[in-house]
């Protein structure tokens, strides 16, 4: 039986007890998702998409439809520490009320479980879940078999003062967990939600992940994602985001654990005048493998983007971007940006920085640049003659290089969130805490 | 202190210094002075351990130990500051960090205890008020979008922070108002001490209206041509520099870009 088979039995032992499986809709879409995966199977580097990632190992790997959980008590306990906040928890890929608090909302507010939002609102769930023709096959796979996930509805003119935690907390060894989270933010709405992926020890676990949100006019979305998986794990996510008129789309991608892990984010600007920042941030060591795949598409005027990512590769590791900018036609007076630069760590490691412009109006702005460097020798002579020695040095230098995407955070204590979730990676994060 | 014998040092295949031989005791303030390209910048790098400039021979003593063979933090634990011409800008890292991890650095290395935050803050906020840097400096990145004046008063912080026994001036007037000048050569004099030894690096005689020094040097294509005392600066400041020594190639025009760094 290849792997494929194996996860086709999987959703149809499962099928019957998924969440939401009383629903027609949901059925046939699953299905369909099913069958597009099994037609396609995983994707290898003959894949346009995916020159730089094969998933073709795949088909080698074995994993459980879930096993036992974790103690995620103290995971999250620790994550949260005395935040108030809005926080919903879900281990080896079930929603788990227990360790949740979502706190008290605004009226009109929903923000629930999948499973409890296609009990409560399907319609409203169908209209946000997506299609079988979504992304490339790992996002066919991910809709087949999603369990769970979160469900945030802002109505018109709600904004939230205080962050949405969703914690992922993936199973042991073996475990899978596919996960779905919807977001509709109606008009003049605000929020920031931030996506949390933690993994135990050495468990060698599969994520597949699709965040889907909708900007409507005007609201102001920050989406946050921070993924420190364990070391062994896999990781495959979709961020998809529509923009109508005036919104404002923030993503920032942490990249701090998994052995491969690969983010396809994309925003489409449906109206005039959009905005969005994507910046994101990896670090690698060993022989991992982190690839974001990003598209922002201008298809109405006057919409501006601006891109940032930052790669600090150690050990032989590998970290891939691909920027895609499509300006369509009509979309005179768009302003897009973009950057890439990789501090290598190491001579083995390797970046890879490929941006893709696609322009067809001829009214527009469009920079963009990709560096690969090692560290600056004269900022190291600098810290060097101050005292430091030579390895503190380069904790001081390779923290700072970091901290530009950080520093994007406006949101204070999630800035320190993330610069922690850093330092607990960086070697001698001790000798750095004082930064923070 | 610091005994410079035959000192040869070169970058890139090009000879910069070609035999200086320079002899600083404690409690004296030695000033070099020579046209561009003559080698000042060269020594000072060399001296503070900076692995571009290969030493083709001589030798420098520190306190009776080989200063060339001791690593670049270690020079500095032991008391060797060098003011930078240039200070590097270090996005991404504030000032009260680098300040505090330098301090303590050094101090651990004197086997003093390490400062607090507390004790690190009342420190700092009293040395920046006397070199005129407003708190907010403490906050911002390291030399990241200082003006040139800024970051000269941040290089005359950190050696007061510091504390060092020799301190290396690197052209610190350079790019200096008055003011700013004074401001400088107070928190510099303020150091003077009869165990601290200074050693200024300059183009122009200005600054030594204000740090007195004890001897005067002429650096000329990487030897020491001329020595005295006061007075030779302000000769040096009457005549300029093609007066001196080696007369057949002092008039020539300094060696092109790259002697000076």
């Amino acid at each position: 039986m290849s792997a494929v088979d194996t996860w086709v039995s999987a959703f149809h032992a499962g099928s019957a007890v998924q969440p939401g499986a009383g629903l027609p809709w949901l059925a046939t879409l699953r299905r369909e998702a099913l069958y597009r995966f099994a037609d396609e199977g995983w994707p290898t580097r003959r894949h346009p998409r995916w020159q730089h990632t094969s998933l073709a190992f795949m088909d080698q790997q074995d994993f459980a439809a879930n096993t036992v959980a974790p103690d995620a008590a103290a995971a999250l306990a620790r994550l949260r520490g005395d935040d108030a906040g809005h926080w919903l928890a879900f281990v080896g890929g079930r929603f788990h009320a227990g360790l949740s608090d979502i706190g008290a909302l605004p009226a009109g507010v929903q923000l629930t479980s999948l499973a409890d939002a296609l009990d409560q609102h399907p319609e409203a769930v169908q209209a946000a879940f997506g299609s079988a023709t979504d992304g490339d096959s790992p996002a066919a796979l991910n809709l087949a078999l999603a369990t769970e996930g979160a469900w945030l509805r802002l109505p018109r003119g709600v904004a939230l003062d205080a962050p949405v935690h969703l914690v992922f907390i993936a199973g042991a060894t073996d475990a899978s967990q596919h996960l779905r989270n919807l977001i509709v933010a109606e008009a003049n709405s605000e929020a920031t939600i931030v996506e949390h992926y933690l993994g135990e020890g050495d468990a060698t676990t599969l994520t597949t992940a699709t965040t889907r949100l909708q900007v409507d006019a005007d609201a102001r979305i920050t989406h946050i994602k921070l993924q420190q998986e364990a070391e062994p794990a896999i990781h495959l996510a979709n961020i998809d985001a529509v923009q109508a008129r005036g919104a404002h789309f923030a993503s920032h991608s942490l990249s701090f654990g998994a052995r491969l892990a690969r983010n396809d984010i994309h925003t489409r600007f449906d109206g005039e005048g959009c905005d969005t920042l994507l910046n994101g941030l990896y670090h690698l060591d060993g022989r991992r493998h982190v690839d974001h795949h990003t598209s922002i598409n201008h298809a109405q005027p006057r919409g501006s983007s601006r891109e940032f990512y930052r790669g600090l590769l150690d050990g032989n590791s590998r970290g891939v971007f691909t920027g895609r900018i499509i300006v369509a036609k009509d979309a005179q007076r768009s302003d897009a940006m973009q950057r890439c630069d990789n501090l290598l760590l190491s001579r083995q490691a390797e970046a890879d920085a490929r941006p893709e412009l696609e322009i067809y109006a001829d009214d527009v702005k469009c920079a963009h640049g990709a560096t690969v460097g090692q560290m600056d020798e004269d900022s190291l002579f600098y810290l060097r003659t101050r005292g430091l020695d030579d390895a503190h040095a380069r904790r001081v230098l390779t923290y700072a290089f970091a901290a530009e995407a950080i520093d994007r955070i406006e949101l204070l204590p999630l800035r320190k969130q993330a610069r922690a979730a850093l330092m607990a990676r960086l070697p001698g994060g001790e000798l750095l805490e004082e930064l923070l | 202190m610091l005994d410079i014998k035959n000192l040869k040092a070169s970058v890139e295949g090009k000879d910069i210094l070609k035999g200086l031989d320079l002899q600083v005791k404690a409690g004296e303030v030695h000033a070099i002075m020579g046209p561009n390209g003559s080698g000042k910048s060269t020594l000072s790098q060399v001296l503070a351990g900076r692995d571009t400039f290969q030493v083709d021979g001589g030798s420098v003593t520190w306190d009776g130990q080989d200063l060339l063979a001791m690593p670049i933090e270690e020079r500095a634990r032991a008391g060797l500051f060098l003011a930078f011409q240039y200070p590097v800008e270090i996005p991404g890292v504030s000032n009260a960090y680098f300040l505090k991890a330098a301090v303590n650095a050094i101090r651990k290395h004197r086997g003093l205890p390490e400062f607090d935050a507390m004790d690190f803050l009342t420190r700092v906020k009293a040395e920046m008020k006397a070199v005129g840097m407003k708190e907010e400096f403490l906050y911002r990145a390291v030399n990241e979008g200082f003006s040139g004046g800024e970051k000269k008063r941040n290089e005359v912080l950190q050696m007061a922070l510091l504390e060092p026994r020799l301190a290396i001036l690197d052209e610190t007037d350079s790019g200096l108002d008055i003011d700013a000048l004074k401001v400088v050569a107070d928190g510099v004099n303020r150091l003077r001490s009869p165990d601290r030894a200074l050693i200024v690096i300059t183009h122009y005689q200005r600054l030594l209206d204000y740090i007195v020094p004890d001897h005067v040097h002429v650096l000329s294509h990487g030897r020491i041509v001329r020595s005295g005392g006061r007075e030779l600066a302000l000769e040096l400041e009457e005549k300029g520099y093609g007066w001196i020594g080696d007369a057949g190639q002092v008039h020539a025009a300094p060696p092109a870009a790259g002697g000076a760094q």
